[in-house]
């Protein structure tokens, strides 16, 4: 089985977010880039069922600037065998990242293509199903749940209150979820072999982009809240403000 | 400018709350724009509530009908939406599994990309800008879309529902043909239909504080006193396997907006934070005053939540008795 992993270089989630001198993008200065925590579920997808099958291809796909050769490296060095670099001088919009890595796995004969269910960075959920479209490949996303018998996938994700049982032929496109699988960490081998790996490096551009950003803020304060009381005493107080200040309940 | 299509959620011949919502986020753009909203629905057989949609704002009801649309059916519903957005200006969805799923496949068949989790929409110069949170909450980004169709997801709790009072005409509208590559199989619905974080006007979670996996039918007393509330978890309990990962909130689980969020035993690390900083109200339970949790908290209470919580679920359970 021949499969490819999208991985996308991502702000650490922890890192505080200082807004750049554009108004429309984050300042990188002193912020730590990891690989994104849902692609993570993807590449431990791939190596674990190369490992179970024997036998097989795992490659890792990402579309970024020079900087996520290190990225590629980690899944290198977790156990991904060759990586590949779409060269790029800015993230792009979805539909355009969509397209790019899409035109790369095209030519791979992929049987499956594993990404994270969305990137942390701008939370927009849809450049698996947007390549998938592209390829005109079955696609499940959120998976958290994932069996493949023979050339059938069956897969689970869960919907709100519910878990909805989904199947598909390969090749597919199938989005991770928290739950599928626990992201091994790279031994001190692995990191040594995962300089010798081959990753190639495809500069791109991309098309037009599908939306303009016009500013990047902030999120408002919250107004500073108050300490109704200590103790079980307080209750009715709360209850009282919930009910005619915050009108809540 | 051309009208709004709200593609609407239903589950077992209901619609889901979120409809609603989808509707009247629709309907606001709608009056910005001096258009129409037409609602689409999917269904294999009846759907209730379809007259109330009307009051929701919409001009005109569509109504898909299609054996595998008993369940959801992302080739046959991704097949029939395409074949109609090009005469919309937006076409709405809600950020829940089945839109952020459905939402991208269009999006890929106009060629263009979505807005995820949208919370809020205006008009500028005739085109949709829209205002969604990335980076896990900690920023807010705006957009301005440049397709001739935007395709966006909404938050959930997020739109107000009010009453529009339009006739709400139905129409029933055919199906494309299509491939069915991927099945919906099966939903496997929990023994106890639970309400879901994510939809809940009213999340109750608790965390490590609890102590114990069985304490937490404290918070479950405390949500069903409330009615209509949902069971929130923390990361440290979810992992910790005292809750399923469906009810963690955070920013490795559910965002939620509810118009009250109570957490419980919650430290309030940043991680949680970014999952339900935007609820409306927020009340804060803990023994530690200096806990980061009342750093967003409108309400606190310090104090043993084995003490504090029976007794507020004694006086909002005597609230609401008294109506
Ligand atoms: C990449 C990453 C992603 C993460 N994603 C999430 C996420 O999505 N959601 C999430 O929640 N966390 C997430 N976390 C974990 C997060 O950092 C915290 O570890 C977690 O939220 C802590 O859970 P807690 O508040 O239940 O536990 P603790 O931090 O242990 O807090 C327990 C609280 O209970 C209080 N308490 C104890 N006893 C009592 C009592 N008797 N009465 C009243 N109060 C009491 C204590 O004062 C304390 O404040 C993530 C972490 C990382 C690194
Ligand atoms: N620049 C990128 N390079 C490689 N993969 C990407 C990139 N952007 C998105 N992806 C993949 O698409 C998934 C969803 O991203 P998004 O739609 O942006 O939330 C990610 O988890 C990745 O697997």
């Amino acid at each position: 089985m021949k499969i490819a992993v999208c991985l996308k270089r991502v702000p650490d989630t922890t890192a505080k977010v200082v807004i750049a001198d554009d108004g429309v993008s984050i300042d990188p200065t002193g912020v730590k880039f990891v690989p994104n925590p849902y692609d993570e579920y993807a590449i431990e997808e791939a190596i674990a069922r190369k490992t179970a099958a024997g036998e097989g291809e795992t490659v890792v796909v990402s579309l970024g600037t020079d900087a996520a050769q290190e990225t590629i490296r980690s899944a290198l060095a977790m156990g991904i065998d060759r990586g590949v670099l779409l060269q790029i001088a800015e993230h792009p919009d979805p539909a355009a990242a969509a397209a790019l890595l899409a035109d790369e796995l095209a030519t791979g004969g992929y049987d499956l293509i594993l990404m994270g269910k969305m990137a942390v960075d701008d939370s927009q959920h849809q450049v698996g199903p947007q390549v998938a479209e592209r390829l005109g490949m079955a696609c499940i996303t959120a998976v958290a749940h994932l069996k493949i018998d023979g050339g059938t996938v069956t897969a689970e994700r869960e919907i709100e209150g519910a878990v909805e049982v989904v199947r598909c032929g390969l090749p597919a496109v199938i989005t991770c979820d928290k739950g599928l699988n626990t992201p091994r960490l790279p031994a001190l081998k692995g990191i040594m072999a995962a300089k010798k790996k081959p990753l190639d490096i495809k500069p791109v551009t991309a098309g037009e982009s599908a939306f303009e950003v016009l500013s990047l803020t902030l999120p408002p304060d919250r107004p500073p809240g108050r300490i109704v009381g200590e103790g079980p005493d307080a209750v009715p107080e709360l209850v009282r403000l919930l009910r005619t200040e915050a009108k809540a309940i | 400018m051309s009208p709004m299509l709200c593609v609407l959620e239903q589950r077992d011949g209901t619609l889901r709350k979120v409809s609603h919502e989808i509707v009247a986020a629709g309907r606001k753009v709608a009056d910005a724009m001096s258009t129409t909203v037409d609602a689409l629905v999917f269904g294999h057989d009846d759907v209730e509530g379809l007259d109330a949609l009307g009051a929701c704002g919409a001009d005109r009801v569509l109504v898909a009908t299609h054996d595998t649309f008993r369940l959801y059916s992302p080739e046959g519903q991704t097949a029939t939406i395409a074949g109609l957005a090009a005469n919309y200006s937006t076409v709405l969805f809600a950020a829940t599994a089945t839109g952020k799923d459905l939402a991208p496949r269009v999006a890929a068949r106009l060629e263009t990309s979505c807005a995820t989790e949208v919370t809020d929409i205006t008009v500028a110069e005739g085109r949709v800008v829209v205002t969604r949170p990335v980076y896990a909450g900690r920023a807010i980004q705006q957009l301005r879309m440049m397709a001739s169709t935007a395709v966006l997801s909404i938050r959930p709790n997020t739109f107000p529902v009010t009453d529009a009072g339009r006739p709400g005409t139905l129409e029933s509208i055919p199906v494309p043909e299509f491939t069915a590559n991927v099945e919906v199989v099966e939903v496997k619905a929990p023994a106890e239909a639970a309400l879901d974080v994510g939809e809940a006007a009213i999340v109750v979670s608790g965390g490590r504080g609890l102590k114990e996996p069985e304490n937490f039918s404290l918070i479950e007393d405390l949500a069903d006193a409330f009615g209509q509330a949902a069971v929130g978890a923390s990361r440290a309990v979810v992992d910790a396997g005292w809750r399923d990962h469906s009810a963690q909130v955070g920013q490795t689980g559910k965002t939620v907006s509810p118009g009250l969020y109570v957490a419980v035993g919650i430290s309030g690390a940043i991680q949680h934070l970014a999952g339900m900083r935007t609820a409306k109200v927020i009340v804060a339970i803990n023994r530690d005053k200096d806990a980061p949790i009342f750093k967003v908290a409108d309400y606190g209470i310090v104090g043993d939540l084995f003490e504090v919580v029976p007794r507020l679920t004694a006086e909002v359970r005597k609230l609401r008795a008294e109506g």
